[in-house]
């Protein structure tokens, strides 16, 4: 996605104008489509060169390399949008590795016929996720498929991040007797598509979670406790995440219901749906693995950075050979917190 | 949140719990059926069992729509969906019940059948709508809860004239089940059941009167939060000690002795019984089933597409059925949790939470390994 050729004619038509196959084709439609909307919005010294790739300096240290395909439907939803979401994504991905997120990469998958204006939000909106997160987009690729081939915008996002020396986040680390430690409230992010879905007819104030992590993972590495691994709990919400996290290190968890937040509103949709919010996706929030010792000066960190606000302890990693994932619950019973079953819901992020 | 949170509450359940302990005494078991899969899923998510004394046993009821299905009527959906070109909606559960061949509704979608998952039959009703091409099918199932929208979306059919709209009816009738239970073979092993909440907010509590009268059984009616399923546990259990067998209501907030009445009227203004009616686990029961009536037949997708189900026999190892009487237990069954799990279910009680099976593996399954490790 360079700076491109010249193109004679007409500026973009971006009130009115659609996406046709000729955007996606290689010639000066292409080029114009890229210069006066992507260019212009994702502007860089790195995406300026105008090559094929972009040539970056050495990072200094260790690399992380993630890449995170965007479906979500419907594109704009309340607190966001896909190009958000595209940008968030996979800068947590690199960021709960520890690392700091450095440059990322962008590919749009366009259907025929899709409204240029629609687009130009969808970018515009990107753009300003990949500025405040201070992680530019240097590369990207465009394509265009015909009408009914595609469902408005796909979009690919891949980043890059440089590790500090040392540091060793992973999902095989949580050994018993470790803290879990969550960010914030559940659910948001899966509840809050849920509700704009046109066949559900259900209408409540919940808005998205989704957001750049990476400002609270610093805040949380400087906090000196001794992190195991941190995870975003996207698709499969919660319960996914702790259950993956269980099988890789072999161990057992219990969560505490009582101590997990979930908004009076989600959980009232949750209840409304039959859904389980510990399943339901969130785009904003972490959980964290650390040694128990260290649990409340992580939480103290935490709770100082906007997106921690809330962070909670909420359970404790313990021997289980079978790697299950218990939970007391409220009423105080115990019940298991098992791996997703099929799909709770398609196309979330 | 308000009017749930109240019902859920840990102080309060200690109470009822120490109360459970106290009345329940210890020279004997006691055995109740909670009929609903709604109960057998409150139990299992809140972690009621662990609160019950040992002796308290709850045996899981077959009253989980999806469970009930015979092979036979899913086939028919099947064949409907891949070989009629239909739209065909059901709730999401149904979907992923296997049935001949082990092949579901969702894998006939993948194939190509257009098959659609909808919260509501009014979504199927919108669909018949929108697609005035297509021939739309709501495959109909559940207790009298799910029967009056059903009948509300006939109506409302009728009166539009939507000629592509039609309705395969599989509902099926509570009381009818619950005397199948009564009358197995050797009687039923149980002491008393915890009754129905939302389908009694439909039908009342005076249809399940014959049941203490004539089997001496209790019943008391219990919504489906945990802490109504256990003040239901206490009530069965002072009937038991006291040596009495009524009809008694914890869901005063929602259930009278008569029902909706409105409810009722649409559906018998909908609806007229099967003569009988294929169940899975239950066998076929006579009077236990609803289809639509003569005047509504140009919403009856069996008389539309010439429709008729052939009964099949379940999966060879599968021990659903003895599960859905109440004989046998989801950790009894030789293939629960190897063979047939929620991802990749054999028999129908592995499907939808409601399902003790799933239910039990979902929320419960720790408990059989440490029982079985001590």
């Amino acid at each position: 996605m360079g700076a491109a050729k010249p193109s004679t004619g007409r500026p973009l038509d971006i009130k009115r104008g659609r996406v046709d196959l000729s955007h996606g084709g290689g010639g000066r439609a292409m080029a114009q489509l890229i210069r006066e909307l992507f260019a212009a919005a994702f502007a860089n010294e790195y995406l300026a060169q105008g090559n094929d790739g972009a040539l970056l300096p050495p990072p200094g240290g260790r690399l992380v390399l993630a890449t995170d395909a965007h479906v979500v439907s419907p594109l704009f939803f309340p607190g966001g949008d896909i190009g958000c979401l595209a940008v968030h994504g996979t800068v947590n991905d690199v960021a709960v590795m520890g690392a700091k997120p450095l440059w990322l990469t962008a590919s749009f998958i366009l259907e025929e016929g899709f409204p240029l204006a629609d687009l130009a939000r969808i970018v515009a909106s990107m753009a300003e996720a990949s500025r405040q997160a201070g992680v530019p987009v240097v590369a990207g690729d465009t394509k265009v498929v015909e009408r009914n081939k595609g469902d408005g915008v796909f979009i690919a996002t891949a980043g890059v991040g440089v590790m500090p020396g040392g540091l060793l986040l992973s999902g095989d680390r949580a050994r018993p007797g470790d803290a879990m430690v969550l960010s914030g409230s559940i659910a948001d992010h899966g509840m809050a598509i849920l509700s704009c879905r046109e066949h559900l007819s259900f209408d409540a104030p919940i808005v998205s979670d989704t957001a750049a992590l990476h400002g609270l993972i610093a805040a949380m590495l400087d906090s000196g406790a001794a992190l195991r691994c941190l995870r975003d709990p996207t698709r499969g919400g919660l319960a996914t995440t702790l259950n993956e996290i269980a099988a890789q290190s072999g161990v057992g968890m219990l969560l505490e219901e009582a101590a997990i937040p979930v908004k009076p509103a989600v959980a009232a949709a949750c209840e409304f749906l039959g859904l389980d919010p510990l399943y339901a996706a969130n785009e904003g929030k972490l959980v964290a693995i650390c040694a128990s010792e260290d649990a409340g000066r992580l939480l103290q960190a935490m709770r100082c950075h906007p997106l921690g606000r809330d962070a909670a302890i909420i359970g404790a990693v313990r021997q289980d050979p079978r790697r299950f994932v218990q939970m007391k619950t409220r009423l105080g019973g115990m019940r298991m917190v098992d791996w997703l079953t099929g799909e709770q819901l398609p196309r979330i992020c | 949140m308000k009017y749930v949170d109240e019902f859920r509450d840990g102080a309060l359940a200690r109470t009822i719990a120490a109360n459970i302990f106290r009345a329940a005494r210890p020279d004997r078991e006691y055995r109740f059926m909670e009929f609903c899969g709604g109960h057998t899923h409150a139990i299992f998510r809140y972690g009621v069992t662990g609160l019950l004394p040992v002796r308290v046993r709850m045996i899981h009821g077959p009253g989980c729509p999806v469970c009930v299905l015979p092979i036979g009527r899913i086939d028919l959906a099947i064949g409907l969906a891949l070989e009629r070109d239909v739209l065909l909606c059901s709730y999401g559960d149904m979907l992923r019940v296997p049935a001949s061949g082990g092949r579901s509704l969702l894998q006939a979608k993948a194939r190509g059948a257009d098959v659609r998952m909808v919260y509501s039959v009014a979504d199927a009703l919108g669909l018949a709508r929108r697609h005035p091409d297509r021939q739309v099918v709501f495959f109909a199932i559940g207790f009298e809860t799910t029967t009056p929208p059903t009948a509300v979306a006939v109506l409302q059919a009728a009166a539009e004239q939507l000629g592509n709209f039609s309705v395969l009816c599989n509902h099926v009738l509570t009381p009818a089940a619950m005397h199948a239970i009564l009358s197995q073979p050797g009687g039923a092993a149980i002491d008393g059941f915890v009754g129905p909440a939302h389908v009694s907010t439909v039908i009342g509590s005076a249809p399940y009167e014959p049941f203490p009268r004539d089997y001496g059984k209790p019943v008391v009616i219990a919504g489906f939060e945990p802490l109504d399923v256990m003040q239901a546990i206490l009530l069965l259990l002072r009937q038991v000690n006291e040596g009495r067998a009524e009809v008694e209501n914890e869901f005063v907030r929602a259930v009278t002795r008569h029902g909706n009445r409105k409810a009722q009227a649409l559906m018998e203004n909908v609806f007229e019984l099967r003569p009988d009616f294929e169940w899975r686990g239950l066998g076929t029961l006579p009077n236990s089933a609803l289809r639509l009536r003569p005047r509504y037949a140009a919403f009856d997708a069996e008389a539309r597409f010439g429709l008729e189900a052939r009964p099949v026999a379940d999966h060879k190892a599968c021990e659903c059925a003895a599960i859905l009487r109440g004989v046998k237990r989801p950790q009894d069954c030789k293939i629960f949790g190897s063979a047939c799990t929620p991802d990749n279910p054999v028999g129908s009680c592995m499907v939808s939470s409601e399902g003790a099976c799933a239910a039990h593996y979902s929320y419960g399954r720790f408990a059989d390994r440490e029982a079985a490790t001590a």
